[in-house]
């Protein structure tokens, strides 16, 4: 490995026009220098806002519209692309010498595969594209042989036949495997790789890292990787850079590089405060076992949601979808089940189907029997399972969908109440209060609307409006994903702390075993509507028996390449 | 909603309603026009305004006297209505300068007030100041009538036809299944039909005689039938697309009701559409209105309307008084609209005024 970096960035500052007055500027990013060598993968991680893609867009000079760099240098094998002189004037390479280093001496994955290609041609002519700038010697049929030995290397099955399909035709991970044979068409000397797997299920994305790798071994070129995945990081990368959104009186200022090294020391022996925050930020621990004798809060038996597909004019059935076919559990008082699965494994609907937010007949055919704190509650639907709605609640996933923005915290929170109406609107107030306090939030925030808090803030809203009812099952759905890694962590501790004092049964729908393995009793790992695996957290983890159970812990645990 | 609490989002709305400076200003021009022209009566008419008299004080503009109110027994004759249009009558009841002070309105011609004096249509002159119809009537007079008919006209089918078209459309989103498949398949064949053919054929069934309510009302209902069905895609989808999200979930999972749900959460969004869309509509309805007095199928001669003074215009080439002032009358008016629905789009759009951080 030799050691003369491929790609250099000095003092990179990047900066907006502000949206509101154009003569001003606001800084994205704020000096940011890195360095990589031949055959190295190096990491950018960062959350949300703190100007990692800004830094890898502006390393490619794509910046859109009002987005500029306002100093620093960037260097290509020694060519400068970027530079700035004494008196702060930037000066970019020519033209027609970006456009010979893009996709040829430098490529870019993007996050989201599908919006990354055109829908109206075939994968293999937008391939054979990035090949026809760059290498006009080919000829037509040379190139067509180029793009399928490409697509085999990216080992995308059946790649002649791939060549002539659409976009839309493709999954996400094999879309991003012809995104990756794009990529890789002119042999490029650095790759960056902009969230590559983010948008991916996790054992997808271990096969996609897994393939970088062994054609960065085979190349030899430089991987620029950007994530804020922690857990990508650890696996894939050599050396990392951390980068954070800096503040000054709250005023953003700009992202900057606050910790940089080798990957592995990095993680045992963080030095900056940041670092340490993100590095903890992953739960820890255990469930706390349960007391004996727990009283039984929720039964499910055999639960089968089968949506009917209907089609033409008298829309007659003419399939189904079996999103959940027999799936059973017992929820005592105090403890977690997990529901682990990807996306399409029906385990949202499951926990719908629990809730009873399907109209048997009318929605879907519904099956199974659910009992709740000895009630049977199968049979009801709308206004009969009213009462017992205060008892049994949900968590969404993403809190800016699941707060209304033209109610106030106060109207928000107070809804539920004012459904179930008992008490004069002082009391419920009060209530509101006290229930905002428990979930760590002052109470002068009553008063203000979503849009002004932060997206932790507002999942911790969305758990009083929850909470306020005062239930004894919660249905979590994925309730951190749509969170940065910091800020999952702290709502996961809430969870943990409500149900610690108040003996709540949570049923915890999630893709991440990490948080599984913090916070739960018992998983269910789920697969197309089945149940794969089924039993308690340390069983499942110590001795997984299903192979898809054994991929998602791979893919979750550590070393994410070596999941199969 | 309180009025006097505006919350933080209406807030946000009515800045970036002011911010659209255009649009802002031509609210200004429009409600100031709209405001006055409430009060035609008492700026264009061929009734005093006030006459202080030993009998007393007397509106006639907004109000009808006879003889034997002003104090003077005529017999049988009493009981008549004065015109005062007639200097002898007026003479004789109201009296000469000495006897009671009148004050007139700035424009001494109802719209209904034939000048036969001269040669009609007569051009611009001091007593007529933007000339007169073929049939003598006050030009300036009919603008200022016909601007009140056409807004409140407008207004009121712009309102009509959206409330049914919310209704109709959050109807069939909120039942969907076979509701929604019929209302949607008659919406198709009742738009497909040839309005404006259909229009005519119906007002020339309902003869309609005088400038009265019940004609207005005919013709209103007439154009209703042909309007409300424009808002009812806009108000579907979206109730289709906010029973989706997850507050709506959310409020299920608390029991709130169905019906509840709507009111509360889903229609308040269908409504940013409607309303946005308002100024458009009225716009429309307007225009619609003008066309068929235009073609001689809206509202009976004699009556103010724009449309029919455009159509004196066109009888009458010569007579540039005609054309050029139903012309200018009909395009501030509708521009007017079309700005300050241009604010309004700028005011309900989710990227300026709900837009995150920005």
């Amino acid at each position: 490995m030799s050691h003369h970096p491929v790609f250099e960035i000095k003092n990179l500052q990047v900066g907006f026009a502000h949206p509101a007055d154009s003569s001003q500027t606001v800084t994205a990013v704020n000096g940011v220098t890195l360095h990589i060598s031949k055959g190295e993968t190096v990491a950018l991680v960062g959350e949300s806002g703190s100007g990692k893609s800004v830094s890898a867009t502006a390393a490619l000079d794509l910046l859109p519209g009002v987005t500029r760099i306002i100093g620093g240098e960037i260097t290509l094998n020694g060519e400068k692309m970027v530079s700035t002189d004494k008196n702060g004037k930037v000066s970019h390479c020519s033209i027609s010498q970006l456009r010979s280093i893009r996709g040829n001496h430098m490529s870019i994955i993007f996050q989201q595969p599908l919006s990354s290609f055109n829908q109206t041609q075939t994968v293999g002519q937008q391939v054979d594209e990035a090949l026809l700038i760059h290498q006009p010697e080919l000829s037509r049929a040379e190139r067509k042989a180029e793009v399928i030995r490409l697509f085999d290397k990216v080992q995308l099955p059946d790649p002649e036949n791939r060549f002539n399909m659409y976009p839309g035709e493709l999954s996400g991970g094999q879309l991003q495997r012809v995104m990756i044979a794009m990529a890789m068409a002119n042999k490029p000397d650095l790759l960056i790789a902009d969230e590559p797997t983010t948008a991916l299920d996790v054992t997808v994305q271990a096969e996609i890292l897994k393939l970088m790798k062994e054609l960065q071994e085979e190349t030899g070129m430089a991987i620029l990787f950007i994530t804020h995945d922690l857990g990508v990081v650890k696996s894939i990368s050599d050396r990392v850079y951390v980068m954070q959104a800096q503040f000054n009186d709250g005023k953003p200022t700009g992202g900057e590089i606050v910790e940089e090294g080798d990957t592995q020391s990095v993680f045992k022996n963080p030095q900056h405060p940041y670092t340490k925050k993100l590095l903890n930020a992953v739960p820890k621990g255990t469930a706390k076992p349960l007391a004996p004798g727990a009283e039984v809060l929720l039964e499910a038996e055999n639960i089968k949601v089968h949506f009917p597909i209907r089609k033409g004019v008298l829309r007659r059935k003419v399939g189904q979808v079996e999103a959940v076919n027999g799936i059973s559990l017992t929820l005592h008082r105090g403890e977690t089940i997990a529901v682990v699965g990807e996306s399409g494994s029906g385990k949202s609907t499951l926990g719908n189907a629990l809730l009873r937010l399907f109209k048997d007949g009318k929605d879907a055919e519904l099956g199974g029997k659910v009992v709740l704190q000895g009630t049977d509650i199968t049979p009801l639907f709308g206004k009969q399972m009213r009462p017992y709605r205060t008892k049994f609640q949900k968590v969404f996933q993403d809190p800016d969908a699941a707060l209304s923005p033209r109610m106030s915290v106060l109207d928000i929170i107070m809804e539920g109440l004012t459904v179930h109406g008992e008490g004069s609107k002082a009391d419920m107030e009060a209530q509101v209060k006290k229930v905002l306090a428990r979930v760590g939030m002052p109470s002068e925030v009553s008063d203000r609307y979503p849009h002004e808090f932060s997206g932790g803030q507002k999942q911790r809203i969305a758990i009083a409006r929850t909470m306020v009812l005062e239930p004894d099952v919660v249905v979590l759905d994925e309730p951190t994903s749509a969170l940065d890694m910091t800020i999952q962590g702290q709502v996961i501790e809430l969870l943990r702390e409500i149900q610690e004092r108040e003996g709540l049964g949570y049923l915890f729908i999630t893709h991440d075993l990490k948080l599984v393995k913090a916070l739960c009793h018992k998983v269910i790992v789920m697969k197309d509507g089945l149940v794969v695996e089924q039993g308690t957290v340390k069983d499942v983890f110590n001795s997984p028996q299903h192979n898809y159970t054994k991929a998602l812990l791979g893919a979750a645990f550590d070393n994410v390449t070596q999941a199969f | 909603m309180a009025l006097l609490t505006l919350s933080p989002i209406a807030k946000r709305r009515w800045a970036a309603f002011k911010a659209h400076k255009r649009g802002y200003y031509s609210a200004w021009v429009f409600f100031i026009c709209l405001f006055l022209s409430l009060f035609a009566e008492g700026i264009a008419n061929d009734k005093p305004l006030l006459i202080l008299h030993e009998e007393g004080v007397f509106i006639p503009a907004y109000k009808d006297y006879t003889v034997g109110d002003f104090g003077i027994d005529d017999g049988a004759r009493s009981s008549v209505t004065v015109d005062y249009t007639n200097d002898e009558i007026f003479n004789r009841v109201v009296g000469s300068d000495e006897d009671a002070t009148v004050i007139w309105p700035p424009i001494r011609f109802h719209y209904s007030t034939q000048d036969l004096s001269g040669n009609n249509p007569a051009a611009p002159s001091y007593t007529h100041l933007i000339g007169t119809t073929d049939k003598g009537y006050d030009v300036a007079s009919v603008v200022i009538y016909a601007f009140r008919v056409s807004v409140l006209f407008g207004l009121a089918l712009a309102i009509a036809s959206t409330s049914i078209g919310v209704v109709v459309g959050a109807v069939q989103g909120f039942y969907g299944g076979l509701t929604d498949l019929i209302g949607q398949r008659f919406i198709e064949i009742w738009t497909s039909m040839p309005a404006l053919y259909v229009l005519i054929i119906l007002s020339s069934i309902f003869t309609l005689q005088g400038f009265t309510f019940a004609t207005l009302f005919t013709l209103f209902l007439i154009l209703l039938a042909f309007s409300w069905a424009g808002p009812v895609g806009a108000v579907r989808a979206e109730v289709l697309r906010t029973r989706k999200m997850d507050y709506v979930q959310a409020a299920r999972v608390m029991g709130m009701d169905e019906k509840k749900i709507m009111f509360r959460h889903v229609l308040p969004n269908a409504l940013v559409a409607t309303i946005t869309f308002l100024p458009f509509s009225i716009s429309g309805a307007v225009t619609s209105l003008t066309s068929l007095d235009f073609l001689g199928f809206g509202l009976p001669p004699g009556s103010p309307s724009l449309g029919e003074l455009m159509l004196q215009g066109k009888n009458n080439p010569d007579a540039y008084w005609l054309w050029l002032t139903s012309f200018v009358a009909l395009m501030v008016l509708l521009s007017l609209l079309m700005f300050m629905g241009e604010a309004v789009r700028d005011a309900f759009d989710p990227r300026k005024t709900l837009g995150k951080g920005a």
